[in-house]
C-alpha cells in the first residue's frame, strides 16, 4: 500500500516550521529527548560528589558534544566568570605568578583532540556483569577538540627550576582535587584549555579553564584549575593515595596508574540499542582508544572470541584520542556474542576480564580495560553479560 | 625567553592558596590539637556523615578500621588500613572539609581532628598531641602498602603479543548476566534507561504519546504548587522553582517529597511552621533537642535566621553547612520547602 508520508501532503510541507532565532544556542531537537547524560543514583551518596554517563550507544563519530558529555564533580559544578578567574604558578620556579583570563588569552595556542576517561569507568564491571548498557559500563568517556595554551610555556614564564620534579594542580572548587603529575608530562602535551569541540568549556567541564591531559586518567584533568604548583616530590594527595589507587590481590597497591590503557567498546548493537530490523544488513558500530599513542587495530568477534575478523577504522585516527570503527556484516538471525578489541600502536592488545583479574585479583577497581561481550539475541535483544 | 605576561604572586597570595601538604610535612603551619578537643571538634563537624566514630554512616566514607582487611573480598580501606601518609589526611581535612563548608576547619582544629583519627585507628593514645614538631614521627600502618605504577613490566609483555584470529578457543557459555541483578536505571517501559526508540514505529504517533504525557506533568506539578500555596499565602510559583534549585545545595544530606526519609540530614516535609527537632527517627545534635525542649519553631523567621547562619543561630547544630548568604535564596528555598507538606 502507498505510504501516506509520501501520497499525502504532510503539514511540514506546506506550512512554516519556527523562525530564525527559536533558540539562539541551539538544543537537540525533541526526536532526541533520550539521548542525555544519565546517573546511576546508587552508586554515590550525594549527586554532588558524583558522576553520569556519556550516552555513548546513541552517538556517531568520535566528538562527545559538551552537552551530554559524562560529569564528573567532588563538590558540584561552580560557577566562576572569566573576570573573576584567577591561575597561580608557584613552588620551585624563579617568578611566581597569576594570570588573569585575558593574560592566557595572549600566549601561543594550540589545537589538541583528546578522549579523557574517569579511571573507575568499567568498575562496576570488575566483579563480572553488572548494567545494562554501554553508557552505564563504559560511558565514564568524552572526545573533544581543546583549543588551549600548553601548560609548557606558562611553566617557562614562570622559570622551572632545576630541582622542581613534579607539578601538582588544583582546582578552585571547594573540593580543591588536585593532582601531582611528572615535570616531563606538564612540558610535554598538556593543555590549560578553554574551549572545547568550538565553544567555550561548559560549566560542568570546568568553565572558563580547565587541564588537558592527554591519555591520563580524567581526574588529573583538573577543572576550574587555580594553581600550579611546582615541587621536588608528588604531594601525595587523598585522590591519589586513597582514591585512583588500584588495590592488587597482594593486599598491596599500585600507585601513579595514570596512563588509560588501550580499550574498546561496540557501541551499537548494544542493550540500549538493540536489533529491531530484523536480519541482513547490519552495522556494527563502536569505539576504541589508547592512552599510549594511536589504534592501530580493531578485531571484531561474533561469537564470543573464538574467531576475530578486523574491523575498519573509519575516519582519522589521532593519538590519545576516540578512534570509530565499523564493521558491515550480513546478520542471519542467529545468536551472536560480539566482542571487540583494540589493538595499539605499541602493540598492546586489549586483554579479557579474566585476564586482567588473574594479574590483579577482584579488588582492583579502577582501570578495568577488559573487553566487554554483548549477548545479541535472536529477537535483536541485547544483553550484558560475561562468557567462559 | 619569556613573554612578559602575568603579574608577580603576592607572598600573602600564595599563603592563601598553596595550602598543600606534603609526605614529609612540608607546608604544615604553626599549630597543634589532642585527641580530646579533636573528638568534640570531629563530633560537631565531621559525624554526621563519618558517625561519632568515624566508623561511616550511610555510605559516606569509614575513617576508621579495616586494618588486616586488603586482601579481603570486601576490603575496608581507611586511615588506618590504606592511607599512606597522615599528611594526605591533614591536607585533605583542610583544604576540602567538612563537605559543603570547605576551607571552615582552622589550622589547630586540624590537628586535632587528625589526631582524633590517629587515636581512633589505634595508632596513637588518648593523650596525644599532634603538632607541626612532632608530625614527622607519625607513620601510618600502610605507608610501605604502595608502589609505582609496574604496568609496563608487569602486563605490557603479558598483553603483547600477536592475538589469535581463528579457532582461539572452545565455544562459549554465559557465565554472567547482568539482568540478574536488576541494577540498571530502567525507562518506565522497563527496558534500560535511555534505549533507543524503536523506528519502525510511525514517528508522528510515537511524539504524539509523549508530547502531551510531558505537558499534563507540567500542569499536574503547576496544580499542585498553586494548591498548597492557597493554603498558605500567595507563593509566586517561580519563587518555588527557584527555590528547587538553591534546594540542591541541600539535597546531599536532606530529603523532601514522596517517600522522602531522613538522611544525613532530617526529611524536610513539613517543615515549615513545623516545632523543632520533631521529625521521627532523626538522632538530633544536643544544642537542637535543647531548643526543641524550649519551644523552638520553625517559623518562616526562624528558618530563614537559621538557613542564613547555621553556626552562628544555633552553636553545635549537627548541620556542616555554612549558610546561605543571599536573602532572595532564603526566600526561595523556604517557599520551596513550604510547598511540601508533612
Amino acid at each position: 500500500t502507498a505510504d501516506p508520508l509520501i501520497t499525502e501532503v504532510q503539514d511540514w510541507a506546506s506550512s512554516f516550521g519556527d523562525a530564525v532565532d527559536a533558540t539562539p544556542y541551539g538544543m537537540p531537537i525533541h526526536y532526541e529527548s533520550h539521548v542525555v547524560r544519565r546517573n546511576v543514583e546508587w552508586l554515590t551518596e550525594s549527586a554532588v560528589s558524583s558522576i553520569n554517563f556519556t550516552p555513548i550507544h546513541a552517538l556517531e563519530g568520535t566528538i562527545t558534544p559538551q552537552g551530554c558529555a559524562f560529569e564528573r564533580h567532588h563538590s558540584g559544578a561552580i560557577e566562576l566568570s572569566k573576570q573573576d578567574y584567577r591561575l597561580m604558578i608557584n613552588g620551585l620556579v624563579e617568578r611566581p605568578l597569576v594570570f588573569t583570563y585575558e593574560d592566557l588569552t595572549r600566549f601561543p595556542r594550540t589545537i589538541t583532540t583528546a578522549f579523557c576517561e574517569c579511571a573507575a569507568n568499567g568498575g562496576m564491571e570488575w566483579g563480572g556483569a553488572q548494567l545494562e548498557g554501554c553508557q552505564f559500563t563504559q560511558g565514564m568517556i568524552h572526545n573533544m577538540e581543546y583549543t588551549g595554551v600548553p601548560l609548557r610555556l606558562l611553566l617557562e614564564e614562570a622559570g622551572v627550576k632545576p630541582e622542581g620534579k613534579w607539578i601538582y594542580a588544583e582546582g578552585a572548587d571547594a573540593s580543591s582535587n588536585g593532582r601531582s603529575m611528572p615535570l616531563e608530562k606538564a612540558l610535554d602535551d598538556v593543555l590549560v584549555a578553554f574551549f572545547a569541540n568550538g565553544e567555550a568549556l561548559r560549566k560542568e567541564h570546568g568553565y572558563p579553564v580547565r587541564l588537558v591531559v592527554p591519555g591520563f586518567e580524567g581526574n588529573m584533568w583538573v577543572k576550574w584549575l587555580r594553581r600550579i604548583g611546582v615541587y621536588d616530590q608528588a604531594v601525595e594527595s587523598r585522590e591519589e593515595t586513597s582514591k585512583y589507587t588500584d588495590l592488587m590481590k597482594d593486599g598491596r597497591a599500585r600507585k601513579w596508574t595514570w596512563v588509560m590503557d588501550a580499550k574498546s567498546v561496540i557501541t551499537s548493537p548494544s542493550p540500549q540499542a538493540p536489533i529491531r530490523h530484523g536480519k541482513g544488513p547490519l552495522v556494527i558500530t563502536g569505539l576504541a582508544w589508547s592512552g599510549n599513542g594511536k589504534i592501530d587495530r580493531v578485531d571484531v568477534s561474533l561469537d564470543g572470541g573464538v574467531s576475530w575478523q578486523p574491523a575498519r577504522l573509519t575516519g582519522d585516527v589521532k593519538s590519545k584520542a576516540l578512534t570509530r570503527f565499523h564493521l558491515d556484516i550480513d546478520w542471519d538471525g542467529s545468536e551472536m556474542y560480539l566482542q571487540s578489541r583494540a589493538i595499539d600502536e605499541t602493540g598492546y592488545v586489549q586483554p579479557t576480564k579474566d585476564q586482567l583479574r588473574e594479574i590483579r585479583g577482584l579488588n582492583n577497581v579502577y582501570h578495568n580495560n577488559g573487553i566487554q561481550t554483548w549477548w545479541v539475541r535472536a529477537d535483536g535483544e541485547v544483553e550484558n553479560v560475561e562468557v567462559a | 625567553e619569556t613573554l612578559g605576561l602575568g603579574r608577580p604572586a603576592l607572598p600573602e597570595e600564595i599563603a592563601a592558596w598553596d595550602v598543600a601538604v606534603l609526605p614529609d610535612g612540608t607546608g604544615l603551619p604553626e599549630g597543634s590539637g589532642d585527641v580530646f578537643t579533636g573528638d568534640e571538634v570531629f563530633a560537631e563537624k565531621c559525624a554526621s556523615c563519618h558517625g561519632d566514630f568515624a566508623e561511616g554512616i550511610d555510605n559516606w566514607p569509614v575513617l576508621a578500621g579495616g586494618q588486616g582487611s586488603l586482601r579481603d573480598r570486601r576490603p575496608v580501606k581507611t586511615v588506618g588500613s590504606y592511607w599512606p601518609y597522615a599528611s594526605t589526611v591533614w591536607d585533605y581535612v583542610h583544604r576540602s572539609m567538612p563537605f559543603g563548608a570547605a576551607q571552615t576547619v582552622t589550622a589547630d582544629e586540624t590537628y586535632a581532628i587528625t589526631a582524633f583519627l590517629l587515636y581512633s585507628n589505634g595508632i596513637v593514645d588518648d593523650d596525644f598531641e599532634l603538632s607541626r614538631d612532632n608530625f614527622a614521627e607519625i607513620v601510618l600502618p600502610n605507608a610501605g602498602g604502595f608502589y609505582p605504577d609496574d604496568r609496563a613490566e608487569a602486563e605490557y609483555p603479558v598483553f603483547s603479543v600477536a592475538p589469535c584470529m581463528d579457532s582461539c578457543r572452545e565455544p562459549v557459555k554465559v557465565t554472567k548476566r547482568a539482568v540478574d541483578l536488576g541494577v540498571t536505571p530502567e525507562d518506565p517501559d522497563g527496558k534500560p534507561a535511555g534505549t533507543l526508540p524503536d523506528l519502525t514505529i510511525a514517528a508522528a504517533s510515537a511524539t504524539e504519546e509523549a508530547a502531551p504525557a510531558d505537558e499534563s506533568t507540567a500542569e499536574e506539578t503547576a496544580a499542585e504548587v498553586t494548591e498548597t500555596a492557597s493554603d498558605e499565602m500567595a507563593v509566586d510559583p517561580a519563587l518555588v522553582e527557584a527555590g528547587e534549585k538553591v534546594f540542591k545545595k541541600c539535597k546531599a544530606c536532606h530529603k523532601v517529597g514522596e517517600g522522602a526519609k531522613n538522611g544525613t540530614g532530617p526529611m524536610l516535609n513539613g517543615i515549615v511552621g513545623q516545632a523543632a527537632g520533631a521529625v521521627d527517627g532523626f538522632r538530633y545534635s544536643k544544642p537542637m533537642q535543647a531548643a526543641a525542649g524550649d519551644g523552638l519553631a520553625w517559623t518562616h523567621e526562624a528558618l530563614a535566621e537559621f538557613l542564613a547562619n547555621p553556626k552562628g543561630y544555633m552553636k553545635g547544630t549537627k548541620m556542616s553547612f555554612a549558610g546561605l548568604k543571599k536573602p532572595d535564596e532564603i526566600e526561595a528555598v523556604i517557599a520551596y520547602l513550604a510547598s511540601f507538606e508533612g
